[in-house]
Order: structure tokens, then C-alpha cells, then sequence
């Protein structure tokens, strides 16, 4: 047997695997909105469906294909957020900044996405803020078409509301 | 509806473990690489290569170690016409089970050879080590023809 | 102990490539055609679900929960999962009736292997320390046991060729094969080999797709008035995983499966056989002891399509559909699991009423 110190204990096994993803037809017609600056939910085809951003394809409650497509507002409310310490690699936003769960109007279910011109420490749950984004030129196919979503001049929402307001707003 | 264009985008998921090898398996690791392929007696004493921790028939943990040789007899093998690009070897190699002298369970590695006419079962093998030996299963290379 | 049926069983067609659609697109029009068969409307009206799925098939981390979404999970149910072939959901689900705290369950696989390189994603179930690192493919591995069948002089080259033609041929009759036509064992034995001995028709496609099942006491299934098949037996045995120590001829945990699920107490009508390449067809019927009176792999077989993570599900749902459709009385399904048939599960189906 060798010497204690060259004993094998460990080993770096690292796996790497190369696939091809595929979007999938419901996040295909939301993505391909989103690049011409547009966000768009999808709901059943029936009276008061609930409206779901980003879609996957199914209306989970039901187990249902959404395939009705609803434009929504780049407006939104906080749901909830928190504060985060640590950056996030390869992006430029620096710490803390918040995360927060938002529901854009005309939507019933909220989406992650990042705030910012804001004052960390107010950021409030019901709070009114507006989507900010990259210049046209740099639209893709990607949720990063916005930059962030900053605060704007409106009323709370009440908790009791959030999720439930039309395309055209609070107090629209 | 709109119509949905089909939206793609390749990539590579990594996970990048690091394995504790525990000390049967290590010790086989820590010996190939100084460079030599020891097994381990199975309840039935067959020595099994690479070793195992416990006997797959009686469950008994196996501690008796035995030193085996470099070279062996192919059991079996299939001809890779046309390596992965994850493959150990980039031309085309046989993979095969192959019994090391000394050894009664064939283990599998790849073997070098020039055509598919070459390998044979019941063929000689010996293994080739890697330039630096790091305590890794691909300590050897690969097996040759002798 | 309960008896249990399955009511109703539903598939995609098998593709090479489902293209656009993603887990629950590819799901969600399968799971309502279930629905459907059985007269229910989503999973709130069965007990339990239970899926079979493999994240690494695509790429995609929590693919599986993604699958839930086709459920209708709104208020919540009881959901599972299992990370291996759905023929071993459905062996949960059993467990969980039996055991009585469910009287119906929903069982369902999907498998997505086009988006990666399905040999190789293969390779990274074997042992992490000797066999990954190597990447040592699916194919290759079936190779060396071919080769040992062949060079033992258990079986020819022929021999291979002729279930690969009979699977293509007897394919022509399934709606949702990926491979079918009239190839004859000639025309497979004039290929050049793809990795010796193998030909690339003796290896399995890659495959898209997926399958779902109804099952329920057989109280349940009288209530429903549908017709169904009694799984009068069902068990499942594992193999070493080291291959070297294995008899790669034979397929002992296939057979003693088959023992423990009762499948000799009764003429075997019908048997759906998973066997990923085509010598492994035969290591599997001799080692049940099938003889000409039990006919093999009508549906032409995973050589015909492989829904990975649904194709074991699949065989089942086929022998079942063959018997209510009066094409059988009884039959067995098999589903295998790991390299060269390390992981065997044997089902016995009978004809319950209505069928």
C-alpha cells in the first residue's frame, strides 16, 4: 500500500451533456411576442379563464391547453420581494437589489423579475411599478428584453386586488 | 392563435461532482495510480476486477485484496465505427470485456486497434497507462493488442 | 387481497422528434384522451397519480413536476413520481390500492430523448467510478452481449434479423409505430454492421412520445362499466450492477419475476416483450419459456419505437388492449430497465368483464 498522503479518497468525476432545448409551442408564441416588445398571457378559451405569464402550454388548475392569447400591460404589481445580497453572475445589476414576484395587469398569476431606481428599503408589497426596456435593437427572444421593473406615480394596490386587475390597470 | 415558430437553443448542463471514493474503491484508485490493477476475493474467493464493496450474491463486505496483471484475454467486444464525441478514443476502438490474468470477472474498458479484423475474442490485451496516473479509471488508457 | 383492473389506456404516436411540443404539451392531449376512455374529467376523480419520467432524457431539471400541470392539480392531489420506466409507477400505484388507500389511480411516462444524445445520456447510470468516466454507451454495452450469444452459438445472425423483421412487419399494424414496413431478414442481414455485431436495425430508434393508464379495484371498474383487464400478477427483480458478474445470456431476473407474478398458471395468449435491441427479444423469450402458442411483440415492439420512460407502461397497455379487444384472453407484459436488461418487471393480464 502507498503512503498516507497519496491514498485516493476523492475523485472530480465531472459530467458535461449537450442537448438541444425546445421551448415548447405555448412559450414559442410568448417568446415570439415578447421580441416585439410585447407581453402576452394565455388563458382557456372561456369567459373568466384564469390568465397565465410566462405560459407552458396548459391551464394548471384544470389540466387544460390554453389557447387563447391575451396582450397585457407592461405595468405591474409587487407581490412580494426580497432583498438579495450576492450578484448575479453575468449580470450587471449590482447588490442588494430586489427580486420580486409581479403581476402584470390583465394577468392572475405573478412572474419573477428584477426592480430597480427604486430605494430598496420602501419597496412595499401592492406597489405600482413599469416594465424598463433595452433598446428595440436588442429585443430577443428572452425575458431579459426588459432590464428591470422601476417604480411608478400610482396608488397601492390593495392585497386583496393583486392578481386581479384588468389590462387596463388600477383605477383603470 | 398566433403561430408558434419552433425556438431552440442548444446547450451543456455540467454537474461537477466530486466523488469520495470510500476505501475499497479507493484503494484499486490509489494502486492504478502507482500504476497497478489489483481485485478483491468475492465470497466464492472469484476475484473480482475492478473490486467490489460487497458481493452481489451474499451481500458480504470484501476486504481481501489481490494484485492481478496488466494483461488479459478479451471475453467480448464491440466495434466503434464511429467514436462519440464523449468517447475515450477518437478513431475507431473496440470496447471489451476483459479478463486480466489473475482475475475470474471481466471488467470493461476500450481497446486500440487498427481495424475491426484485428480483435478477436480470446485475444491478448495489455493496458496502457496515461502519460501522468492520477488515481482515475482512465489511469489506463486503454488495452492493446499484444 | 383487492383485485385490480386496467380501465383504459391511451398513447402518442412514437416520433422521432416531437419538435415544438414540451412535457405537457406532449402530455396533456394523451392524459384527455384517458380521461375520456374512462368517462372522468381530470385526476381529481381518480385516488392517486403516480408518473414515470427521466430529467436527463432532455436536459431540463424538474421536467417531471412541469407534467403536473396536465393533471388539473386545483385543489391538490396526491401525486408521485418515479425517476424509471412508468411500468414501475404503475407497480406503486398497485401497492398503493392494494394497500387501500386508494380505490383508482392514474398512471402516465413521457419520455423527450430527442434533445440529447440518448446513448450517452445512458451511459452516466452506470457505476460513477468505473464505467461512467469511460462513457461507455447503451449500444456498445448491448454489443458485447450480443457478441457473447453470438460466439456461444445461442443465437445467429439470423436469428437476430428475423425479430427485427417481424417487428417492422407486425409494426404495420400499430397506428403509432415510429418504424414499420415489410423489411425482410435478408434485407436487415445486407446492412453493414453499426456497432459490431449490431446493425442499426437491431438497436431501437430514439424516440419521442407518451402513454397514460387508468387503473382501479375491480369493484371500481364494475362501477364504471368500462371494459377491463385484471392484473392477476405483477413482480419485478434486479440484476448486479456489475456486468462482468452477470450471465448476460440469460435473463434470470426476468424469469424469476415472471414466476413470482403466477405467469405459468395459465396459457400466455399474448406477451409484449421490452426489448431495446433484437437479440435481446430472444434472451427474453427463452428465458420466459415462451413457445409458438404465445404470440410475441404484436404491437412490433420497442424495435419499432422507444418511449423512453413510458415504453415498459406501453407494453402493458398494448397487452391489455388486445385482450378487451377479445384478441386475447391472458397475457404478459414485461418493462426492463438499466443496461443489457439488468431490471426486469413481469405483469400477467386477464380478461375481467365487459372485455
Amino acid at each position: 500500500m502507498s503512503e498516507e498522503q497519496d491514498v485516493v479518497t476523492v475523485i472530480q468525476a465531472p459530467i458535461y451533456l449537450k442537448y438541444n432545448f425546445t421551448a415548447g409551442a405555448a412559450p414559442a408564441r410568448f417568446l415570439t411576442q415578447l421580441k416585439k416588445g410585447k407581453l402576452t398571457g394565455q388563458c382557456r378559451d372561456e369567459p373568466g379563464a384564469p390568465v397565465y405569464i410566462p405560459p407552458r402550454g396548459s391551464c394548471p388548475a384544470t389540466g387544460k391547453p390554453t389557447e387563447k392569447e391575451v396582450e397585457l400591460s407592461d405595468k405591474a404589481t409587487v407581490q412580494s420581494f426580497t432583498i438579495v445580497h450576492i450578484p448575479i453572475p453575468g449580470n450587471a445589476i449590482q447588490p442588494p437589489f430586489i427580486v420580486a414576484n409581479l403581476v402584470a395587469d390583465g394577468a392572475n398569476i405573478s412572474f419573477i423579475h428584477l426592480m430597480s431606481e427604486c430605494v430598496n428599503e420602501e419597496v412595499h408589497i401592492g406597489q405600482r411599478v413599469q416594465a424598463v426596456w433595452k433598446p428595440e435593437a436588442e429585443w430577443d427572444y428572452a425575458m431579459d428584453n426588459i432590464k428591470y421593473f422601476k417604480p411608478i406615480d400610482e396608488p397601492d394596490v390593495p392585497p386583496e386586488q393583486i392578481g386581479k386587475l384588468p389590462v387596463t390597470g388600477w383605477e383603470g | 392563435m398566433s403561430q408558434p415558430e419552433i425556438l431552440n437553443q442548444a446547450f451543456e448542463l455540467g454537474f461537477t461532482y466530486t466523488r469520495s471514493t470510500g476505501p475499497v474503491v479507493g484503494r484499486f484508485l490509489t494502486e492504478l495510480k502507482n500504476r497497478r490493477i489489483v481485485g478483491i476475493k468475492a465470497s466464492d474467493s472469484r476475484v473480482v476486477v475492478p473490486p467490489m464493496e460487497y458481493d452481489p450474491d451474499t451481500a458480504e463486505e470484501l476486504s481481501e485484496f489481490v494484485e492481478v496483471g496488466e494483461q488479459g484475454e478479451i471475453v467480448s467486444f464491440a466495434w466503434v465505427k464511429e467514436p462519440r464525441e464523449a468517447h475515450p478514443m477518437d478513431v475507431p476502438f473496440a470496447w471489451a470485456m476483459i479478463k486480466l490474468d489473475g482475475a475470474d470477472v471481466p471488467m470493461i474498458h476500450c481497446v486500440a486497434a487498427a481495424s475491426e479484423g484485428d480483435v478477436k475474442t480470446g485475444a491478448r490485451v495489455r493496458a496502457v497507462w496515461a502519460d501522468e496516473t492520477i488515481g482515475f479509471i482512465t489511469d489506463i488508457r486503454c488495452f492493446e493488442l499484444v | 387481497m383487492r383485485d385490480i383492473a386496467i380501465c383504459a389506456y391511451q398513447q402518442t404516436d412514437i416520433v422521432s422528434d416531437a419538435g415544438a411540443q414540451n412535457e405537457v404539451e406532449l402530455i396533456m392531449p394523451v392524459l384527455g384522451r384517458t380521461f375520456a376512455q374512462a368517462g372522468i374529467n381530470n385526476a381529481q376523480d381518480v385516488d392517486f397519480v403516480c408518473s414515470g419520467s427521466c430529467d436527463y432524457l432532455q436536459g431540463a431539471a424538474f421536467a417531471f413536476v412541469l407534467g403536473v400541470d396536465a393533471l388539473g392539480a386545483v385543489p391538490p392531489i396526491k401525486e408521485s413520481h418515479v425517476e424509471m420506466d412508468a411500468a414501475w409507477a404503475l407497480y406503486e400505484a398497485i401497492l398503493k390500492i392494494r394497500m387501500g388507500h386508494a380505490n383508482s389511480a392514474l398512471v402516465y411516462g413521457f419520455g423527450k430523448s430527442s434533445p440529447g444524445e440518448l446513448p450517452i445520456v445512458l451511459s452516466q447510470q452506470l457505476d460513477p467510478y468505473y464505467l461512467a468516466p469511460l462513457w461507455v454507451d447503451s449500444i456498445s454495452l448491448a454489443a458485447l452481449q450480443a457478441r457473447l450469444m453470438l460466439e456461444q452459438g445461442l443465437i445467429t445472425e439470423r436469428d437476430m434479423a428475423e425479430v427485427v423483421s417481424r417487428s417492422r412487419r407486425n409494426a404495420r399494424n400499430n397506428p403509432h409505430a415510429q418504424l414499420k414496413g415489410d423489411i425482410s431478414p435478408e434485407d436487415v442481414l445486407a446492412e453493414e454492421t453499426y456497432v459490431s455485431p449490431l446493425r442499426k436495425s437491431d438497436c431501437c430508434p430514439v424516440s419521442d412520445g407518451a402513454c397514460a393508464m387508468i387503473i382501479a379495484t375491480v369493484d371500481q371498474a364494475q362501477a364504471w362499466g368500462l371494459p377491463y383487464a385484471v392484473i392477476s400478477g405483477i413482480d419485478h427483480c434486479i440484476e448486479t450492477h456489475n456486468l462482468g458478474m452477470r450471465d448476460l445470456t440469460d435473463s434470470v431476473s426476468t424469469r424469476m419475476a415472471a414466476n413470482h407474478a403466477g405467469m405459468n398458471a395459465g396459457k400466455v395468449d399474448v406477451a409484449e416483450l421490452y426489448a431495446p435491441f433484437s437479440h435481446q427479444e430472444l434472451i427474453l423469450t427463452r428465458a420466459l419459456g415462451l413457445d409458438a402458442e404465445t404470440q410475441v411483440n404484436p404491437s412490433g415492439g420497442v424495435l419499432a419505437g422507444n418511449l423512453m420512460m413510458a415504453s415498459g407502461l406501453s407494453r402493458i397497455g398494448e397487452v391489455f388492449n388486445r385482450i378487451v379487444n377479445g384478441e386475447a384472453q391472458r397475457g404478459i407484459a414485461h418493462a426492463t430497465s438499466g443496461p443489457c436488461l439488468q431490471h426486469n418487471l413481469v405483469a400477467v393480464l386477464e380478461k375481467g368483464e365487459n372485455a
